[in-house]
């Protein structure tokens, strides 16, 4: 048990990977690639975590009591906002394609590029 | 390749990568056994260091702040990309809200009326979110909260009130001009507070400004607030351009006929 928090990551990575080498539109693959970021914050939030321990808030706790690792918690934010500003981007260019070659099939979007 | 050989191809290369990377991660301390010493080291020192008790956001505006700075502006460019791939090309024009330019729009693009009940659940949300956001934005040294939470909640009330009404009303809430000058201040605002400590003699970001009395006050932990007040500016107007962009498409170009 001590290491399925690291199962669950691999787990969504493959999930996420299938998801964006079979996927058949251009928006389902941009989310299977959120779902593959995503393995990275149970990564990074399980690596800092500590049995027993609070969250790194002092405000009406004791300086001194258990807190888990509050650099991952900064790390997997700087996560989500690099996530969030990639997938609006990614989101961007799929509107562009439909656009120009009126499909949103990966697929068919190679087949037209030769 | 067909879709049947890419998916066995896949398959086998995830086996692969799967066993390495479980093998790797058994190699960590299992979970719940944080080794250190780093977070147990900044968990005690931040509150004394900088008066903020939230110490997610010392770490993220203080301690590594100069990482943050670059993380802001992976915003600043990415919706700059959003607005510079979704320009308008040579052969789309605007068409007005109704479709003033005399085609009647395409069936797939003509927008259903709104519901009056999304019109009054989102009129009645767009003040508490408002609340809500600047809140965040502005108690990042006391709550787990800061300016990229907050910015995110902000923009959402904005989002709220082109679903309370219409998108004339979203861009005569959030005119691109402002909304792209918010973002500029939000993002060289950081930028600047850093030079400023350069300007006084001190290295990049040092919390030049007074760190106040009581740990966890609004008032307190200087710098930290500062820059989490004009990320949350910056993170706001972005995500604010981005879904204008991005509903501009929708509701206003159509593809010229030639």
């Amino acid at each position: 048990m001590q290491y399925f928090p690291f199962v669950v990551v691999v787990w969504i990575l493959g999930v996420g990977l299938y998801g964006i080498v079979t996927s058949r539109h251009l928006v389902h693959l941009i989310m299977c690639l959120i779902v593959v970021q995503s393995s990275t914050y149970v990564l990074l939030l399980g690596v800092g975590y500590k049995t027993g321990a609070v969250a790194p808030y002092f405000f009406d706790i004791p300086n001194h009591t258990p807190a888990v690792d509050p650099v991952v918690q900064a790390l997997a934010l700087t996560d989500v906002v690099v996530e969030a500003a990639v997938s609006a981007l990614l989101l961007a260019i799929a509107v562009q394609a439909h656009k120009r070659f009126g499909t949103l099939d990966p697929q068919e979007l190679v087949e037209l590029r030769g | 390749m067909t879709p049947g050989q890419r998916r066995w191809i896949f398959l086998a290369a995830i086996a692969g990568l799967a066993a390495f990377y479980l093998w790797g991660l058994v190699g960590l301390p299992g979970f719940g056994n944080y080794p250190g010493p780093y977070g147990d080291v900044i968990n005690r020192i931040a509150v004394a260091q900088t008066n903020a008790t939230g110490v997610v956001s010392a770490v993220n505006f203080e301690y590594r702040g100069f990482d943050t700075v670059g993380e802001e502006f992976i915003l600043f460019v990415a919706a700059t990309g959003v607005a510079v791939v979704l320009r308008h090309l040579r052969n789309e024009r605007e068409r007005n809200a109704d479709g003033e330019t005399g085609d009647a729009p395409d069936e797939g693009q003509r927008v259903p009326e709104t519901s009056s009940a999304i019109r009054m659940v989102a009129l009645i949300m767009t003040g508490p979110t408002i609340v809500v956001g600047w809140w965040l934005a502005s108690h990042a040294q006391t709550d787990p909260s800061g300016g990229f939470q907050g910015g995110v909640v902000l923009a959402t009330a904005f989002i709220l009130i082109y679903l309370a009404g219409q998108f004339l009303a979203f861009q005569r809430v959030s005119p691109t001009d402002v909304t792209d000058a918010v973002e500029a201040i939000g993002a060289g605002g950081f930028a600047a507070v850093g030079v400023t400590a350069v300007a006084m003699g001190l290295p990049y970001l040092t919390n030049f400004l007074g760190l106040g009395i009581t740990p966890g006050a609004v008032s307190s932990s200087g710098t930290i607030a500062l820059i989490s007040f004009f990320v949350g500016l910056e993170v706001g107007a972005a995500f604010i351009l981005i879904v204008g962009e991005l509903l501009d498409q929708t509701l206003l170009l159509r593809e010229g006929s030639g």
